[in-house]
């Protein structure tokens, strides 16, 4: 044995070879962590391509960059309501009276080099998280992605969409200035039209009546701490079910509900997706440079007995500020207590509004009753209810949208704002309505399109003269790939009651939900909700018999 | 199992076993098969792959390797002129930029390099991904979520063994008790709840306002008299000893502020709000009975007043009666009189709460 030290690199045996710095890394990782165990399932995890599954990334790559920014932002910014008089170094405030809360974003704009930016970049990064959430959570709708094994998933994404909104809500209310105070004091009205319960909340909320000195450093905490951690938990479990179930992919060769098919994580998708982040945080940072966003140097301080006209919340408040704009001012006293139902319907349709979305996984697999995985996405032709569902909630959300802002759209449009409010009031129920039946129509004019296409080939646009004179448009048949890719999709038949009488002749009960689950199916699943796809036979007569055209 | 699914036309009476939880997406290897001599919307399989010109051409390659080094590159001098900007560039300077305007330098070129930066690395490694790096499409095998029903089995033997073994079933006094105790437990954390806030109590029947009380102009913070008050104008008063550095000024302005309208009395509608005005001086409360918005928008020759919020309209000639809009109820008056010295003032508190209904306000 040698004396000297055997613990040296490169003393081992001989003949062993000597394992890279990163190796013995990993080594010491693995014997703690198990990584290679990990990596083993996951490092080269394959993923699908399609320009869609990428919504989702923006939403996760804007919610780290607002981490980011806000953990900077609470450097400087005191959660305070206490006031004092701005001496600051923007000019046009000097001796103002201000909360600590505003004077410290004010601070935070003009003082802090890079403050403004970073600002901007949280604010603008807020509209973009929730708009991507929004958007990817219409690709997993229209697509079926929401389907067995992904229904909590989707109802993960559905929690961080609302927490998204709700710490959006908190995080514009901080700076304290005169239009995010006006939106608190909309929250505050809104609370205190809940019957029984209404006016103590609002107590207990802002310690006190509005607006108190307790509701900015509250909804600091919950807009620094409390949502966000939530959030966290929430999108770390999410992520979790999208690795565990591996991604959804489209119909197309060789690929089907057994396999996916696309590129490993290691390299490809480390560079495609962590490089997607830089391009998301580069874009983000471009437009905090080049568009200001809550100007509230511009605003003010809150005062509550002040107010600037088109106060607007952030877009995705916009709905329920169509809402409660829409809503007739009915107020109901009786026994010497007052139903505030003019505030309080729509604060209790924004749940319904939301839950509507959230629950529709399960309804249509009751519906559908089907209890299998499925990770071959929909195209939204081929499943024209659902569609039709998705484009009457969007169309019900972009009426609610113009009715919150129907004073700006009012003013742009130098239209009436009773009649824009009037619009929204029947346009709320009439256009989803209208949606969904124009939407159902188009799907089903795409299925037949995409059956005829299949059955007589594509149009070449070349003109044949036949030999007793008739032109014709010579169809060129489809390749292999695409008449699978087109016929490859389900077509669920609708439920069936079943005869009245069992084989005894003894009347069956049939309960008024399986009547409804019936009902549904055929609406879903019925000869007007669906085109019959192309079957073999068909194709081969077409084709055998007197050629294609 | 009602809906079954009839995929690829294959018979009608093709039933989906219940026990194929991961089905492929074709069902013509079964038994319809037979009837046709060969699907033609079988799958054709993984279609072969295509080279790019990077594969094959290693010039074509190092023009993308070059491309990727330049945007790296280009990240790097951002940073630089990031850093640069950040100390060249005082906070306060404004500059002109087509064509975004009048805008702060040190914002602008921080903003414009760090966002350089962070896209061309973005770039780079997507150019590379999509270049470079293989694009051999490979299919992994899924695998059902669902346990072996071996797996099931053995998990709900442990669980029963486990539940047994706790003796949780058997001894009842323990779960009952145990249960009470969780049960009770987070009431602790309800009740320290409790001094988040005081009662409501009567603190939204009450404004600052009293007999006597001056009202106060809210620009001049001078009291205001009957002739300040001119047709057709609006007013803003809050009442006297309420200062912008007192303690609770914003809670207090929150419920006092006030909204002074001149109507000629021959067009007030409303009898009371005649009785309450001072020659035709109409006092009423600026807050907004929908939500709480001040409303500020007077229309003076119809002498509707809209809050800018949520667009509720209020006819002040008409003892402030709501002609459109979310409001529930007319905006509440204040019933003023001139005192000894000639200046307005305050004949008690508004008769009923002001701002938003709520439900015990009757």
């Amino acid at each position: 044995m040698s004396t000297t030290t055997t613990n040296a690199p490169g003393a081992g045996a001989p003949g062993k070879r000597k394992a890279p710095a990163g190796e013995k890394v990993a080594d010491w990782a693995d014997g703690r962590l198990g990584i290679y165990t990990l990596a083993k399932a996951n490092m080269r995890k394959i993923f699908p391509d399609h320009w869609s599954f990428m919504l989702g990334e923006i939403a996760l790559y804007s919610f780290i960059i607002i981490i980011l920014t806000g953990v900077y932002l609470t450097l400087f910014f005191t959660p305070s309501m206490g006031e004092i008089e701005y001496h600051g170094s923007y000019v046009p405030m000097h001796g103002v009276v201000m909360s600590e809360a505003y004077a410290s974003t004010l601070d935070i704009s003009f003082d802090v080099r890079g403050g403004l930016l970073i600002r901007q970049i949280h604010h603008w990064g807020a509209l973009i998280f929730i708009a991507a959430m929004l958007m990817h959570m219409m690709r997993v709708f229209f697509t079926g992605a929401f389907r067995k094994p992904r229904e909590l998933n989707w109802m993960f994404g559905f929690l961080l969409l609302i927490l998204g909104m709700f710490t959006g809500l908190t995080g514009y209310s901080l700076p304290d200035d005169l239009l995010s105070g006006t939106g608190i004091r909309f929250m505050h009205g809104a609370i205190l039209s809940t019957p029984v319960v209404g006016t103590y909340v609002a107590m207990f909320l802002f310690g006190g009546e509005f607006p108190g000195h307790d509701i900015i450093p509250r909804f600091f905490a919950i807009h620094v701490l409390l949502l966000p951690g939530i959030m966290l938990g929430l999108l770390t479990a999410h992520l979790i079910l999208v690795f565990y179930h591996k991604h959804t992919q489209w119909a197309g060769p060789g690929k089907t509900n057994k396999n996916v098919v696309g590129m490993p994580l290691l390299p490809v998708y480390m560079a495609k997706a962590g490089g997607f982040f830089f391009l998301v945080f580069g874009v983000i940072a471009m437009i905090a440079a080049t568009f200001t966003i809550n100007p509230i140097w511009v605003l003010g301080p809150y005062r509550p007995d002040q107010v600037s006209t088109n106060a607007q919340p952030d877009w995705y408040m916009g709905f329920p500020e169509g809402l409660i704009r829409f809503m007739p001012g009915w107020e109901i006293n009786i026994w010497g207590h007052t139903l505030v139902m003019g505030v309080f319907i729509p604060l209790m349709l924004l749940p319904v509004v939301l839950t509507a979305i959230a629950v529709y996984p399960f309804v249509e697999s009751w519906v559908t009753g089907d209890k299998r995985e499925h990770h071959i996405l929909d195209r939204p032709r081929n499943v024209p209810t659902r569609t039709g569902f998705g484009a009457a909630w969007i169309a019900a959300y972009l009426v609610l949208l113009i009715g919150g802002g129907n004073d700006v759209v009012a003013q742009f449009f130098h239209l009436s704002i009773n009649a824009i409010t009037w619009f929204v009031r029947i346009g709320f129920f009439v256009v989803p309505v209208l949606t969904f039946i124009i939407t159902k129509r188009i799907c089903l004019g795409l299925q037949r399109k995409d059956r005829e296409k299949v059955l007589h080939g594509r149009e070449s646009g070349i003109i044949k003269r036949l030999p007793h004179g008739e032109f014709i448009e010579v169809h060129e048949p489809l390749a292999q790939e695409d008449l699978h890719t087109l016929t490859a999709h389900e077509q669920y038949r609708p439920t069936e009651i079943g005869p009245d009488t069992d084989e005894h002749g003894v009347r069956r009960k049939v309960g008024p939900v399986e009547k409804l689950r019936a009902r549904l199916s055929k609406g879903y699943y019925g000869e007007d909700a669906q085109i019959a796809k192309p079957t073999a036979e068909e194709y081969k007569e077409i084709t055998s018999g007197h050629g294609h055209h | 199992m009602s809906s079954e699914t009839g995929s690829h036309g294959t018979g009608s009476d093709e039933i989906v076993p219940e026990n194929e939880k991961l089905p492929g997406e074709h069902g013509h290897q079964g038994h319809s098969v037979a009837v046709l001599d060969e699907d033609p919307f079988a799958d054709p399989g993984l279609p072969p792959h295509e080279h790019r010109v990077q594969d094959i051409d290693e010039r074509a390659a190092r023009r993308s390797e070059r491309t990727v080094a330049l945007l790296f590159t280009v990240s790097m001098l951002a940073t630089v002129a990031f850093i640069a900007s950040y100390v060249a560039f005082p906070i306060d300077k404004i500059v002109y930029v087509w064509p975004l305007g009048h805008v702060s330098a040190l914002n602008l070129s921080l903003g414009l390099s760090l966002g350089m930066a962070l896209f061309c690395i973005g770039a780079a490694a997507v150019h590379w991904a999509r270049t470079l790096m293989s694009d051999v499409e490979i299919a992994d095998e899924r695998h059902p979520i669902e346990a072996e029903p071996e797996v099931k089995q053995k998990v709900l033997a442990d669980f029963r063994q486990g539940a047994e073994e706790s003796q949780l079933g058997r001894r009842k006094l323990v779960r009952h008790t145990m249960l009470g105790a969780l049960t009770l437990l987070p009431l602790s954390g309800l009740v320290l709840l409790r001094d988040l806030g005081p009662l409501p109590g009567t603190k939204m029947r009450h404004t600052a306002w009293k007999k006597g009380k001056l009202l106060i102009n809210e620009n001049t913070n001078e009291p205001l008299k009957p002739e300040d008050i001119v047709v057709g104008s609006l007013a803003f008063a809050k009442p006297e000893g309420l200062e912008r550095e007192d303690h609770d000024f914003a809670t207090e302005i929150a419920k006092a502020a006030l909204m002074l309208v001149r109507i000629e009395p021959d067009d007030i509608k409303d009898k009371r709000s005649l009785d309450w005005s001072h020659e035709g001086i109409l006092a009423y409360s600026k807050i907004c009975t929908h939500v709480g918005c001040p409303v500020s928008l007077y229309e003076q020759q119809t002498h509707h007043v809209l809050c800018p919020c949520h667009q509720s309209t209020f006819d002040l000639s008409d003892g402030a009666r709501v002609l459109f809009g979310p409001a529930g109820h007319p905006l509440p008056q204040l019933k003023i009189s001139v005192n000894k010295d000639g200046y307005l003032e305050a004949q008690g508190d508004f008769a009923e709460p002001v701002g938003p209904a709520f439900w015990e306000r009757g």
